[in-house]
């Protein structure tokens, strides 16, 4: 065999065992698709129930609450990014981060200083190669978001967002994420999550809903503490099943093309192949001519 | 009146538990217990420790934890909301 068509084997085999692997990644990504849409959906009621019950309290009750009064001026913003664990899933996680980049960019313009949360470990390997801080990551089980997860997360930005401003707390928390919109298209989505802005909570329930005259046991104000909390929560686990979700599909997507080119190098190393080794029977007959021509041609002369 | 019923829906924060019609709602509030028959009024209300009880047409009872939730009621329709909520 000649060397050349040795190379040309070689790249078959390589192209061979990279495509069974996209594939085998492939076909795990469209199985979990459909089992992180269905979680998408069995969060949903609870999702309504709260941001109904949000947007009623603060509908029919004037409450002066700190998580819905915007503050005269905010001097530092909160940004919660969430990523992905892992890679090879196209542009998912670069997504989110340039949209951070950009937000970053819009917030400083208006004289904010930006703190971040992190969230999958591929956002923190891009902070730590750009020796950027972050006040606080998690990392693992994007791909499964766990309740407890997003009651941490949670708790955590509260905390910080409940705190003064010179131990370090903001007053503005934006969340950033993955929105799976459909198998094709996943869109990173920014959303403020505090201060409320009603508007944006009651877009979620119908228009058309008008909300009952509710009495509040005990009483609004208390009613109001104990439901924003459960809201941010409610808020912050839908985004991150709508990142796990979309980083299903986004892997599907991108494995599925990886195994597209797979096949198209194979396809092309096999022609190389086939043409080397048509070549080498080429010369090696034409040898076989040449020298018994060779040999005729003596004899000839004799 | 006693042909009413409510419906009942009891949401946990990653998936809906139960939904039904029922007779009766008994939670637990924060202020003490509350009992809710068909036709009453809207109320939102913050759950305490305890548990949930839910009559249901055929007079069998139903129990439910849902702690730390609330409870919303409007149009004959109940909804607990808890994080984490389940049977008993």
């Amino acid at each position: 065999m000649g060397a050349q068509l040795r190379v040309y084997r070689q790249k078959i085999k390589s192209a061979q065992t990279t495509k069974k692997i996209t594939r085998a990644m492939e076909l795990i990504s469209a199985s979990r698709i459909a089992k992180a849409q269905q979680r998408v959906a069995a969060a949903t009621p609870h999702t309504k129930a709260v941001t109904r019950a949000v947007s009623a309290v603060a509908t029919y009750s004037n409450i002066d609450h700190p998580l819905t009064t915007e503050p005269a001026t905010i001097d530092r913003a909160a940004i919660v990014i969430f990523t992905s664990d892992r890679g090879l899933a196209g542009a998912f996680s670069s997504n989110v981060l340039k949209e951070a980049e950009r937000l970053t960019a819009l917030l400083q313009q208006q004289g904010k200083d930006v703190v971040y949360y992190l969230v999958g470990r591929k956002a923190v390997s891009n902070f730590n190669f750009r020796r950027r801080d972050s006040v606080r990551s998690w990392i693992g089980g994007t791909d499964l978001p766990q309740v407890e997860t997003a009651k941490e997360i949670a708790d955590t930005v509260l905390e910080g967002y409940i705190k003064e401003f010179t131990e370090g707390g903001f007053d503005e928390i934006h969340l950033i994420y993955n929105k799976f919109v459909s198998m094709m298209v996943q869109e990173p989505e920014v959303i403020r999550l505090l201060p409320l802005s009603i508007v944006e909570a009651t877009t979620e329930t119908a228009a058309a809903d008008v909300y009952p005259l509710y009495e509040f046991e005990p009483d609004a104000t208390k009613v109001l503490d104990a439901l924003l909390p459960v809201y941010i929560e409610s808020r912050i686990f839908t985004a991150m099943l709508q990142s796990a979700a979309s980083e299903h599909a986004a892997r599907q997507k991108a494995m599925k093309s990886a195994t597209d080119n797979a096949q198209k190098l194979i396809l092309n190393y096999t022609r190389l192949s086939n043409q080397a080794r048509q070549a080498e029977i080429t010369q090696q007959i034409s040898e076989i001519v040449g020298g018994a021509d060779a040999l005729a041609s003596t004899g000839d002369e004799d | 009146m006693a042909d009413k019923t409510l419906h009942v829906d009891l949401v946990a924060q990653d998936q809906a538990v139960w939904s039904g019609e029922a007779r009766m709602v008994i939670a637990k509030t924060v202020e003490g217990e509350i009992g809710l028959l068909p036709d009453h009024e809207p109320i939102l209300a913050i759950l305490g420790e305890g548990e949930v009880r839910i009559t249901l047409a055929d007079g069998e009872q139903l129990r439910a934890s849902a702690e730390g939730g609330f409870l919303s009621m409007e149009r004959n329709t109940v909804t607990v909301v808890a994080r984490n909520a389940a049977l008993i």
